[in-house]
């Protein structure tokens, strides 16, 4: 089973939350930071990176003893990752190209090649007690975010692992579709905010337009009621878990510890978690 | 003699510079050997979220401009222009035809590098 965590923005403690539903069920799944951006699951987990394999895209580079500097590629590329500079010839912007291919079909003098460039890597982690995740990062200023997180997701490692826990990137950007889709069940996570409110709402949209099934967790409730509640109550979502707002948890995290080393008994209620959408994901194929 | 380039949201010498070289809406041009001003629309590549620099370079040099005086100049932009050679000059947000006149008594400062990492300018 694939499960995204997912928010509408940063810092609603997505990343917590995953960490923590992935070290309660650490025995039967596998975390993968899809975060490609800022992925920062490392300093959590602490493993020892046993494994780096480069993620490489195909990328034009252009022969000048071939270019007669006719420009139809630099008005083929619908990404400006091309520009014509004159007597300088074609320019070629790898960080904004999609490895569409449009500007190798095009050219007619067959200057443009493509080849493969490294737009970012993968690091996999063993943990303690044989436990493994990968870590996806885009190269700095890249655009390919979407292709670093694909090959993430299709890591051969992650093959032998029944649970996939996808921390996905923030927002509702085509980071968020590419590492969303193909999963199974959607968490999102939120806060009992006006913000947070706000933010659900887009992911929620977001997922819908994807027909993924879902549920949120609420994450520092402070009062038995509140706004996202009153939401998801409306909306007939359900709410997986509810988490107290506790200082001892911001500390934790500030000092790179997890959840459940603040809150050891919610390793069950995960774990309860995990086997319940297995039902759930099972019985709705 | 160059033709001089000015990032602008109007369409003659009065209007004033716009600090944002990548979205701004047009580009006034100076040509020095007719001692004429003219506009061109700095269209954009709308599909395109990223890039905005580099197309408005590359509009620049498709109006055969080889002065740019802008505000501000994002590293992808700088390094187009600079590979077709066109000079850069930095300014404020001033009107056009004084900005003609202080660069043509040598009074703006040539850009050296980019001045900006956004990916807007
Ligand atoms: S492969 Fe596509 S995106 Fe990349 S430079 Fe060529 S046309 Fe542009
Ligand atoms: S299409 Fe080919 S020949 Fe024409 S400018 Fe581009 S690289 Fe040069």
């Amino acid at each position: 089973m694939k499960i995204a965590i997912a928010s509408g923005k940063g810092g609603t403690g997505k990343t917590t939350f995953a960490l923590a539903l992935f070290l309660a069920n650490s025995d039967r799944s596998v975390f993968l930071d899809c975060d490609v951006e800022e992925p920062n699951a490392h300093l959590f987990l602490k493993g020892i990176e046993k494994q780096k394999d480069v993620v490489q895209l195909l990328i034009p580079k252009v022969n000048a003893d071939l270019c007669n500097q006719c420009g139809l590629c630099v008005k083929s590329c619908q990404f400006n990752a091309l520009a014509m500079a004159g007597k300088a010839g074609v320019l070629v912007f790898n960080e904004l190209c999609h490895s569409c291919g449009a500007c190798t079909l095009i050219c007619p003098t067959g200057a443009i090649q493509d080849v493969e460039t490294p737009v970012g890597e993968i690091s996999i982690y063993d943990l303690k007690g044989g436990a493994e995740f990968l870590s996806g990062r885009l190269k700095v200023g890249h655009s390919a975010a979407p292709a670093v997180i694909q090959a993430v997701k299709k890591h051969p490692s992650t093959t032998p692992y029944t649970h996939h826990i996808i921390d996905s990137p923030p927002g509702t950007s085509c980071s968020f579709v590419t590492s969303v889709s193909g999963a199974d069940f959607v968490i999102l996570v939120t806060e009992p905010t006006p913000f947070g409110l706000h933010d659900l709402k887009l992911a929620v949209e977001g997922v819908e337009n994807l027909k993924l099934p879902y549920a949120v967790v609420v994450n520092r409730v402070r009062e038995k009621d509140h706004l996202i509640k009153k939401y998801c109550a409306e909306k007939n979502i359900k709410i997986l878990l509810e988490l107290e707002e506790d200082r001892r948890v911001a500390e934790m995290y500030s000092k790179g510890g997890t959840l459940l080393e603040v809150l050891p008994d919610l390793k069950e209620k995960l774990n309860l978690l995990l086997s319940d959408l297995e039902d759930q994901v099972g019985a709705n194929p | 003699m160059p033709i001089i380039a000015f990032p602008s949201a109007g369409n003659d010498e009065n209007a004033v510079l716009d600090l944002r070289f990548g979205r701004a809406k047009n580009f006034v041009l100076y040509n020095e050997n007719t001692k004429t001003f003219s506009v061109v629309e700095n269209t954009q590549n709308m599909q395109a979220n990223q890039g905005a620099g580099i197309q408005s370079a590359q509009n620049i040099l498709d109006n055969n401009a080889s002065v740019l005086i802008s505000g501000n100049c994002g590293p992808k932009a700088f390094r187009v222009l600079n590979a077709a050679q066109v000079q850069i000059f930095f300014a404020e947000a001033k009107p056009i035809i004084e900005l003609l006149q202080d660069y043509q008594q040598g009074l703006l400062k040539k850009a050296e590098s980019a001045n900006t990492e956004g990916h807007w300018v």
